[in-house]
């Protein structure tokens, strides 16, 4: 998995008077990167195609799967499920938030980074915003699965009606939808928008009338004209500028979901901003785990460096840290407080029916991630893969821990049950994963992967230093 | 960048787009919007009878009571359609050979009830009260219209959730003095004060349910 441009960076980065470069390769040009990043769809014929089309089979397979379960579902019911009292906030709430939480890293990457001047990220934006939108999509499945009639799922949004029935203002379930809803909208517009230069150089370099058609009707007659660029970048920033209040909106008003509820366990202030960190954390791991083999697959390794992922290495330590003390704040409100409710919950999750759960989400999101404080396991591929992969798996659980184990134990111990979750369970969550990785796999095919225009910005800025 | 990729009339179709897609978002709005309303789907409805009963005969020009027939709607849930038997009190004894009546006779000879079709139905989870509404001063026609005046009963009101909150969350002119609930054509002299004795009088009567389990068990 390492390339020479892993063992440069590898050599440089000891030496203080060199500092890497964004853009690596002597011979790396304008025209190289267009062809290394579009030829990547252009040159799908040989090998690579091969390996695709197995994919996707499996992806689509797996999708398929998903589509007989949610018919299966909303012929039966959602007691196919596990969700049974007092856990009705069974694994679909669980994997919504996760997925939600991953789906934070591309405005983040974005907005923020774009408006905080941080070069680096016009390596990895436009991937983490695809992976954004896709984990959005997967997320916003399972409530709209969850509600039980699927077919008045659109009772969520509030349309005027002959019941004259509205969704309750006051419920954050429905502050979800709003907020959820703007970030997909406004992730998509991003998204699409930065795209449009890129998918104007496909349109040019196309060969076949198909591919140029299909194109130039979505380039929208993009030609490169510096009243075009003038105003793109206004538009570019502007959409920044909106975007980065939801990067701490989104997630924060799907921790209220929990928060606002009278739940020991869940009705908590520091929720806010744990989930947004912990919402980070999921997002950069899952960038890593997705980039990692990509950029060796398809010979990125000069455009998405090691220094780029060590970057997102030493975010994903900073956010895995807040995380790691969010957990033990908790802990200590709950002792704090002196409310016995609340400290029985938080026993109970270390040392109760839970606490499989519980350690292993500590040991994936708070010891893991600390590993990254020694610079050979930060700069090593193979052992970052292994921590994001572990981070992801731990935020999963930590969903997980949160919403199942207060639940299973609340006030009354006669209600009081242990959740068991059903082959469906499973299932469904697989087919997510289904569902996103047929995405990515159709955005890797038919997108280019790496932001071409703004990477050239970069490599301008680069080979005309000192002045 | 050599020349156009699309035909010239491609830029019309453009232009066209934003107007077609507002235009269309606009059209299905509306088409939902009122079109699918009960008071185009439900209002209007009125289908044949077995027998041609006019209630236009009975409850207006003869001036019978509904409760004569509909005899339980001060005491349960339901009016009760009436019985072959019911018909039977005058009718053994009128128009005893009208062809028009032939199903009737032929209904009490057999025993078999005549098999109305329902005109005002309302979905099954709403547990609707006909008691309720009528010992509280809620004329029949408030709901059902001028039945007095139809020969083939028809329904008049929407009968949808919006159109029953409505009364729910302002209830007070619907209401009439206790004996006046089966008047066709009564009208309130002075609602204002109307509404002051049916205050004095029913304090709690007058707030109806706008919670769901009002309706809905």
């Amino acid at each position: 998995m390492s390339s020479q441009y892993d063992l440069q960076i590898l050599q440089e980065i000891e030496d203080p008077t060199i500092r890497p470069k964004l853009i690596m390769g002597e011979s790396t040009t304008y025209a190289s990167l267009d062809n290394d990043v579009i030829g990547i769809i252009e040159g799908f014929t040989q090998k690579t195609s091969i390996v695709w089309y197995l994919m996707i089979g499996a992806t689509l397979s797996v999708l398929t799967m998903l589509g007989g379960i949610v018919a299966y579902l909303i012929a039966t019911g959602v007691g196919i499920w596990g969700n049974q009292s007092p856990v009705f906030w069974g694994w679909p709430i669980v994997n919504f938030v996760f997925w939600v939480g991953i789906a934070h890293a591309g405005t983040l990457i974005s907005a923020i980074l774009f408006l905080l001047k941080q070069d680096w990220r016009t390596s990895i934006n436009r991937f983490a915003e695809a992976m954004t939108i896709f984990a959005v999509c997967c997320a916003g499945l399972f409530p709209g699965i969850h509600v039980g009639r699927m077919w008045v799922v659109y009772w969520l949004f509030p349309i005027p009606n002959q019941m004259e029935m509205w969704p309750n203002f006051r419920s954050p379930l429905l502050w979800d939808v709003f907020a959820v809803g703007t970030y997909a909208t406004i992730s998509l517009l991003f998204w699409y928008m930065g795209l449009i230069p890129d998918l104007a150089t496909i349109r040019d370099r196309a060969t076949t009338k198909l591919r140029q058609g299909l194109y130039a009707v979505f380039s929208m007659g993009w030609t490169g004209s510096s009243r075009h660029w003038h105003r793109y970048e206004k538009a570019y920033l502007i959409l920044a500028g909106l975007a980065t209040p939801l990067v701490l909106s989104v997630h924060t008003v799907v921790s209220f979901d929990f928060a606002v509820a009278q739940l020991p366990g869940w009705h908590t202030t520091i929720f806010p901003p744990y989930f947004v960190a912990g919402a980070i954390f999921s997002g950069f791991a899952m960038v890593n785990t997705l980039i990692i083999p990509i950029r060796s697959i398809f010979k990125l390794q000069h455009i998405v460096t090691l220094r780029h992922l060590e970057v997102m290495n030493k975010v994903i330590l900073a956010t895995g840290s807040m995380v790691g003390y969010a957990y033990a704040m908790e802990f200590f409100i709950a002792w704090y407080s002196g409310n016995p409710y609340e400290r029985f919950v938080f026993e109970n999750r270390a040392f109760g029916n839970y606490a499989w759960a519980y350690w292993t989400m500590v040991s994936c999101n708070v010891i893991f991630p600390q590993l990254f404080w020694i610079k050979k396991i930060r700069r090593s591929v193979p052992a970052m893969l292994c921590v994001c992969i572990l981070v992801n798996v731990g935020m999963w659980f930590e969903r997980f821990v949160i919403t199942v184990s207060s639940l299973s134990r609340d006030f009354l111990p006669g209600s009081w049950n242990y959740f068991k979750p059903t082959v469906f369970d499973y299932l469904t969550f697989l087919g997510s994963f289904g569902l996103f990785f047929t995405l990515f796999l159709l955005f890797v095919r038919f997108l280019p992967m790496i932001a071409i225009s703004e990477v050239k910005g970069i490599l301008y800025k680069q080979n005309h230093t000192g002045h | 960048m050599d020349g156009n990729i699309f035909p010239a009339w491609t830029s019309t179709v453009r232009d066209l787009l934003p107007l077609a897609l507002g235009g269309g978002g606009l059209f299905v709005a509306t088409l939902v919007t009122f079109g699918f309303s009960p008071k185009a789907l439900s209002v209007g409805y009125s289908p044949e009878q077995p027998v041609p009963f006019s209630h236009k005969l009975h409850a207006g020009e003869m001036g019978m009571d509904c409760r004569y027939c509909h005899n339980t709607v001060e005491l349960g849930a339901k009016a009760a359609i009436p019985p072959t038997a019911t018909c039977m009190n005058c009718h053994e004894r009128i128009r005893t050979d009208s062809e028009l009546l032939a199903p009737v006779r032929e209904s009490a000879a057999s025993g078999l009830p005549i098999e109305w079709n329902r005109v005002h139905d309302l979905p099954d989870y709403v547990f609707f009260d006909h008691s309720a509404h009528v010992t509280r001063g809620v004329g029949c026609v408030e709901c059902h219209g001028r039945i007095d005046t139809m020969d083939q009963v028809r329904q008049e009101k929407p009968l949808s959730m919006g159109w029953c909150l409505n009364c729910h969350r302002d209830p007070e002119g619907a209401m009439r003095p206790l004996d006046q609930v089966t008047n066709m054509t009564w009208e309130a002299g002075n609602q204002a004060a109307l509404t002051e004795d049916l205050r004095a009088a029913r304090g709690r009567d007058l707030a109806p349910p706008t919670t769901c389990s009002g309706c809905h068990r």
